[in-house]
């Protein structure tokens, strides 16, 4: 199956952009005491869960009480970094004023430095969403993840690299800003990233010594059993987290862009991009929650400060503008979304020429000289 | 005359913090281990889920009491936290109220004493009808509900050796610092002269008029005097604004504090030495007039820099007095560049909106000035 990009016109373009504009618009009118309440129901139930399962760990000697607390502290981790600390920190909540839901004051529970999480995802991935070259978030530097990046046999380890990347997933987002493969090939020197060392280091020991040593210090004999469950819960954070992003951005059919095509966009054309570079994921309304609503990845980028409880009913109105306008909407079920990744994973580990696919062309000649910023397909699904 | 409606929590005299032994908790709850445990989002923000008024480190305020002394206006009763400072008579704090979900903050000064032993504070409020903050108060604030607090504020205080002669002086809300230095005087058992003097529309919108009434009969030291600038024929009464007769008693040595509307101020300033006179205005809040000319100037109050507004967005003029402030996407989506607006108000340059409010959070890559602004940049 190959992908097709609808061809529109300039004057389609900008009316595309001017109704998402008015959709934008009506949300904003209608921020109010609905979007606080449930933030802080959701902060309410976070916390609240975070205590339980650090209290019931410290029961760890019944082996239920053991599992139910590292159940509820992994809960915890994935509502505090998806749907409150991911959400808040991209400013959806800043219209309140208060400092405690405040984009720019606002720490999260992972490794992570939040200010460095901010330029490199609310600005870096936001901004250059897709573009090859720019959006670091394209295998964050490790992986394959597109026929764009040149084989060489480093890659033949894409889905060993992609393993562990999920189990240590928070410590990838960490080091993101560091442009870790720039270091190791020489390209970008150590002194220029002192400052984000610094920083990682002082977030990153914080953490450390809350996970790894205090609370399993205070737990006394049950020292071990608690170290373990506190690591059980970041990693299976880790791994839901890796789940739902890779979901976002690489199932088939996403769309890749190339820097020459998209350096003059108009508002239209961005919101264009966007839409097709991100993928949606279908579930239940608990499975939203617990996916920070980032299964709404398509709504997240065309409206990133935008309460992210509102993109379901969002998402109404804009796959509806998309029927209108032919451009396709990709949505799927996790196990689907999912399964293609890591297809695409595995796939392009190998050299191009072993899987009998042409390189593909650049994705900079546009097509169609009416619509400037006309992606081409770079990626055809198997 | 006026109503007087009151109502008073049941619990308003339950401690405010989670332990019986009050130092103790805190010593626990604000420790290093605590802080460390509570990373990365701090022992507050636990607290806070507990009962809304308890914290640590942040002040807080409950309200114990609120009463209605005069129909458009509202007095409050507030029980503050442990990180309360006190304050002087004269001084205002800053009360944060939460309104449809956003917050919301302005300046009142307390009328209580300063040394009132329940450590309790007394705000009074009159409900403008554009007053957001006033009517809300005016309207809603029940006993039991929670307000932010910032720590008092403000050089319009007594001096701390009192003057042997004071004239207090105050138009409409403006009675609430001089209230509370009255107040704090007879606290004190101070010995000198006190003349208060209050200017309002009419009897019916004066707060504390009772209270001062009685505190005129009591205290032999207190002579209290009431004017009204629409109210032609109130016994006792003055008429008409400020002039130096209103003032014959006053004793050319005596110290005036005067609290109102910019007029008054300047009358009383006119008519004493001014030396010897020391005013806070309470001023109504600006209007927004958005011209859509480039006027008035931009300050960059943290680097000590002033330029003209040149109609361009905030970053880009923060960028030409040559400020690097930190942004990301230019076109107002990825609030990196997020910085407090201090004073003055903005338009967005996408949506239109206008934005007044002092002490905001704007993004500068979407935001241009309709007149003079302050950043914190």
């Amino acid at each position: 199956m190959t992908d097709t990009v609808p061809n529109l016109t300039p004057e389609q373009l900008d009316t595309f952009g001017r109704e998402l504009d008015a959709i934008r618009q009506r949300a904003l009118d209608d921020l109010g005491e609905r979007d606080l309440d449930y933030i802080r129901r959701i902060i309410r139930v976070q916390r609240g869960l975070e205590v339980t399962g650090r209290g019931l760990m410290f029961a760890s000697f019944i082996p239920p009480a053991w599992l139910a607390g590292v159940t509820a502290l992994s809960l915890s981790k994935i509502l505090d970094n998806m749907e409150i600390g991911h959400n808040v920190m991209h400013g959806q909540y800043d219209w309140t004023g208060d400092p405690a839901l405040s984009g720019h004051g606002f720490e999260w529970d992972t490794t992570c430095p939040s200010d460095q999480w901010r330029h490199s995802h609310n600005y870096m991935h936001h901004t250059h969403t897709n573009i090859i070259g720019k959006d670091r978030d394209l295998g964050y530097g490790i992986l394959r993840m597109s026929e764009e990046q040149r084989w060489n046999p480093y890659y033949l380890g894409n889905p060993v690299y992609a393993v562990l990347l999920a189990v240590f997933f928070e410590w990838g987002v960490a080091m993101h800003d560091l442009e870790v493969e720039g270091l190791a090939s020489g390209d970008v020197d150590w002194g220029e990233k002192r400052d984000l060392l610094a920083g990682i280091w002082r977030k990153a020991s914080r953490q450390v010594l809350k996970d790894y040593v205090l609370f399993p210090v205070l737990a006394g004999p049950q020292a071990p059993l608690v170290l373990a469950g506190n690591a059980t819960a970041n990693i299976v954070r880790n791994l839901w987290t890796f789940t739902i992003i890779f979901c976002g951005h690489f199932p088939s059919g996403v769309v890749e862009f190339s820097e020459e095509a998209t350096a003059e966009e108009t508002r239209g054309e961005w919101y264009f991009r966007q839409l097709l570079g991100s993928a949606n994921l279908t579930g239940s309304k608990l499975f939203h929650i617990m996916a920070g609503n980032l299964s709404h990845q398509i709504e997240h980028h065309l409206f990133p400060d935008i309460p992210a409880h509102r993109y379901g009913e969002i998402a109404v109105e804009v796959s509806e503008l998309c029927a209108r306008f032919g451009i396709p909407y990709n949505s799927g079920p996790l196990g689907k979304q999912f399964g293609s990744v890591v297809k695409k994973i595995c796939r392009l580990a190998l050299p191009d020429r072993l899987r009998g696919v042409a390189r593909a062309k650049p994705a900079n000649a546009p097509n169609a000289p009416t619509a400037p910023v006309q992606p081409e397909p770079v990626l055809v699904a198997a | 005359m006026y109503t007087e409606t009151s109502t008073t929590h049941p619990n308003s005299r339950r401690p405010f913090v989670p332990f019986r032994s009050r130092r103790l908790g805190h010593r626990i709850l604000g420790s290093g281990l605590i802080d460390a445990l509570a990373a990365p989002h701090g022992v507050d923000r636990y607290l806070e889920l507990i009962r809304p008024g308890w914290s640590i480190n942040e002040l807080r305020a409950e309200i114990t009491a609120v009463h209605h002394p005069a129909p458009d206006s509202v007095t409050l009763t507030l029980r503050p936290n442990h990180v309360w400072r006190g304050f002087n008579a004269g001084q205002f704090v800053r009360c944060t109220v939460e309104i449809d979900g956003v917050k919301r903050a302005r300046c009142y000064s307390p009328a209580s004493s300063a040394h009132r032993r329940d450590g309790l504070i007394e705000l009074t409020a009159r409900a403008h009808p554009e007053g957001l903050v006033s009517r809300f108060l005016h309207g809603h604030a029940a006993p039991g509900m929670v307000v932010g607090l910032e720590q008092a504020a403000g050089d319009f205080v007594l001096p701390s050796e009192r003057p042997e002669r004071i004239a207090l002086i105050s138009g409409g809300s403006g009675i609430t610092p001089v209230m509370s230095m009255l107040r704090t005087l007879l606290d004190e058992g101070y010995r000198g002269d006190v003349t208060f003097l209050h200017y309002a529309r009419t009897p019916d919108r004066v707060p504390y008029g009772r209270e001062l009434a009685a505190i005129a009969a009591q205290a032999a030291n207190v002579s209290v005097a009431f004017a009204y600038t629409r109210g032609a024929g109130v016994d006792g009464a003055l008429e008409g604004h400020f002039c130096s007769d209103h003032l014959r008693a006053l004793a050319p040595d005596s110290h005036t504090f005067v609290c109102g509307p910019p007029g008054l101020i300047e009358a009383v300033r006119a008519a004493g030495d001014p030396e010897r006179v020391y005013s806070e205005s309470f001023l109504p809040p600006a209007l927004t007039i958005d011209t859509g000319d480039a006027v008035g100037a931009v300050s960059f109050a943290r680097s000590g820099l002033d330029a003209p507004n040149t109609g361009a967005t905030l970053l880009e003029q923060a960028e030409a007095a040559g400020l690097k402030p930190a942004h990301g996407c230019r076109m107002g989506i990825c609030h990196t560049c997020t910085c407090r607006k201090i004073a003055g108000s903005v338009r967005h340059v996408v949506t239109g909106e206008i934005t007044s409010a002092d002490d905001v959070d704007i993004q500068i890559c979407v935001s241009v000035p309709t007149g003079s602004v302050a950043l914190d940049l």
